[in-house]
């Protein structure tokens, strides 16, 4: 295993520093059914972390649990060296863990410019006396962070449709702005639940190349849900592997292509 | 051919935020602005103070708060006739109790009370949503009018259950009682209404809007991307309240200058409101106004065309005014559900292609 401090250099070179997030001995029960079963893992900083698995294996249950927004019955998320209590969802993401939505969770009735300025709300702070005022701090505050939102605006190359409502906008377009207000926030996690979910092979290569991006611009931690193998295998440093609510593997897709656990859970055991 | 985004190119964040970005637009603004602070004054007279220009101020405040409410925030109410009925009784207890004291800080100070108020009724709508916390708002409509016809206290123990507003001036020049001049009154409310639209624009444009119409569109999404709903739901009763107390007390006392409660702030204004903001546009600053407009200057102008120009019988006239603004409203509703401000905008777009269909 891995030294907590000390971090790895992939294949392609990238220095990967540090755990930044580690999930000890998770379990998340509704009732009598058990979506997690004692799965640890950690997020290190700077990797892209990816959770595969089967439908139902608890994927979406984990983020959720990552995000605050389940509260698991066992088990600690330590987050930056220290046990995170059980926190709202919104405390969270003051935290700096921004996260993207399987079905798209825009604001429909919004501009994208707007959706994505929503992004910055922890770092726009001016009260509600200072924004009625506007001219002064609400203002300052406003342009600074639009200039920040546009450079993330122009990464994602969404400049075009800037104030088109997002309730017009096709899929493909929501899902990258969804991805433009998750890094709006310069999250020191992102996660990504399903980010190429429901697209044709164009626009998953695009999104694969936003996702590179990002990592390799911004430096960001990402963790990623993703069913495509093809892209989870070629995008991902370290893969867990998740089959009804346990934990079946955990390595570089290499290991986990080999793992016979995994192969049995995608492919079927072969009765003989 | 005037009406163009082209050639004008915007050089900084804050050219681009600007809440008119195309230069007619501006200019418009400007020109009712102009006239509304230095020409009508001068040639308005008694009737069109009282039938036009008072109510359609007034409720185009308590419009812009229940805006803030259920058009940005998504929260609905029905209390509006109650918290419009806290800033008028906050206003009479006010202007009673510290009579030295200037009337323009009275009518801001309802609006704080008010707002307080509001944000008491608001706590529910932490747990309930939709019509069920309408409901719950609906609740405070009866408990606040009951509340004010039953502790004498709020009225002065006077014998009617009336409040009466008395005579304050600004400047030396009445605003309320029975001396006040039109053109003073109008001025005053104009004074509160165009600050309140100012702080409205200003509220919904930047983080504070964004959160409230986060909060609207998708409630669990804003509280995973970091938006406390508490804050952002009390906030919009908050902002809410103090436009619908300041839109109370301005009712009570420069337009009417006496009002029983259940008479004036009944359930039927809470509904008058809403009908407002639904028929001009839900989450705009402008249908707030339309809408008050509307509903404000379409039975006068029935009236006028009825009862003055075709010469029809008054009790006639009344009535079918009744079943025609009625009718009016769902027909503007079935064209156009999203109301005035939704065609307003459609035409901007048309204009600034004009003359291309495209």
């Amino acid at each position: 295993m891995l030294d907590a401090s000390e971090g790895y250099t992939t294949e392609d070179g990238r220095k990967i520093g540090g755990v930044v997030m580690e999930m000890k001995n998770i379990t998340l029960r509704f009732g009598g059914v058990v979506a997690i079963q004692d799965i640890s893992f950690d997020i290190r900083q700077g990797e892209i972390r990816a959770i595969i698995g089967p439908n139902g294996a608890g994927k979406s249950s984990m983020l959720n649990v990552i995000s605050g927004f389940y509260h698991p019955q066992e088990g600690e998320v330590w987050y930056k060296g220290e046990r995170r209590p059980a926190m709202k969802p919104y405390e969270v993401a003051r935290q700096g863990i921004a996260r993207t939505f399987q079905n798209i969770a825009l604001f429909e009735g919004m501009s994208v410019l707007d959706n994505v300025m929503t992004g910055r709300i922890r770092q726009m702070k001016s009260g509600l006396f200072a924004q009625a005022l506007w001219k002064g701090k609400a203002e300052r505050e406003e342009v600074e962070n639009r200039a920040f939102v546009e450079r993330i605006i122009d990464f994602l190359e969404i400049q075009h449709i800037r104030k088109t409502p997002v309730g017009r906008l096709p899929y493909g377009l929501k899902k990258r702005v969804e991805l433009a207000r998750a890094l709006a926030a310069e999250p020191s996690i992102l996660l990504l639940d399903e980010p190429m979910a429901g697209m044709n092979v164009e626009e998953k290569e695009d999104m694969s190349r936003f996702v590179l991006d990002v990592n390799d611009e911004f430096g960001t931690t990402i963790a990623l849900i993703e069913h495509d193998m093809g892209v989870v295998m070629d995008l991902s440093d370290r893969v867990v592997v998740m089959d009804y609510g346990k934990k079946i593997g955990d390595g570089t897709p290499d290991e986990v292509r080999g793992n016979q656990a995994v192969i049995d859970a995608y492919l079927g055991v072969a009765h003989d | 051919m005037f009406y163009r985004e082209a050639g004008d190119f915007k050089t900084s964040y804050v050219d681009d935020n600007q809440t008119f970005p195309i230069k007619f637009d501006r200019y418009r603004y400007y020109v009712v602005l102009f006239a509304a602070f230095a020409i009508v004054p001068f040639i308005i007279n008694d009737y069109w103070v009282n039938a036009v220009f008072l109510p359609f101020l007034i409720y185009a405040i308590a419009a812009i708060g229940l805006n803030i409410l259920t058009g940005y925030c998504g929260q609905v109410s029905l209390g509006t006739g109650g918290f419009m009925a806290v800033g008028a009784y906050a206003c009479y207890k006010l202007m009673t109790g510290f009579p030295e004291v200037s009337i323009f800080i009275h009518i801001i100070l309802s609006g704080g009370i008010t707002a307080a108020v509001c944000v008491v009724f608001g706590l529910p709508s932490l747990r309930i949503k939709g019509f069920y916390l309408a409901v719950a708002t609906l609740a405070a409509q009866f408990f606040l009018v009951w509340l004010f016809n039953k502790v004498s206290w709020f009225y002065n123990y006077s014998a009617s259950g009336q409040i009466n507003a008395p005579e304050r001036t600004i400047f030396g020049i009445a605003v309320t009682g029975a001396q006040t001049a039109p053109w003073a009154a109008y001025l005053f409310c104009l004074i509160f209404t165009f600050a309140s639209a100012i702080i409205a624009r200003n509220l919904t444009r930047g983080m504070t809007g964004r959160k409230w119409m986060a909060i609207r569109d998708m409630d669990i999404a804003a509280e995973i991307i970091g938006v406390n709903p508490l804050k952002a739901k009390l906030s919009a009763f908050a902002a809410s309240g103090f436009f619908v107390g300041i839109a109370g007390a301005l009712f009570f006392a420069v337009y009417l200058g006496a009002v029983e409660v259940g008479e004036v702030f009944g359930i039927t204004k809470s509904f008058l409101v809403l009908f407002m903001i639904i028929i001009g546009g839900l989450g705009s600053i402008f249908g707030s106004f339309a809408g008050a407009a509307f509903l404000v200057l379409l039975p006068v102008l029935l009236k006028n065309v009825l009862v003055g120009t075709l010469g029809w019988p008054t009790d006639l006239a009344a009535h079918l005014e009744f079943m025609i603004v009625g009718a009016l409203i769902v027909i503007f509703l079935i064209a156009e559900p999203h109301g005035l401000a939704q065609l307003w905008r459609v035409a901007k777009e048309k204009l600034r292609l004009w003359p291309f269909p495209h």
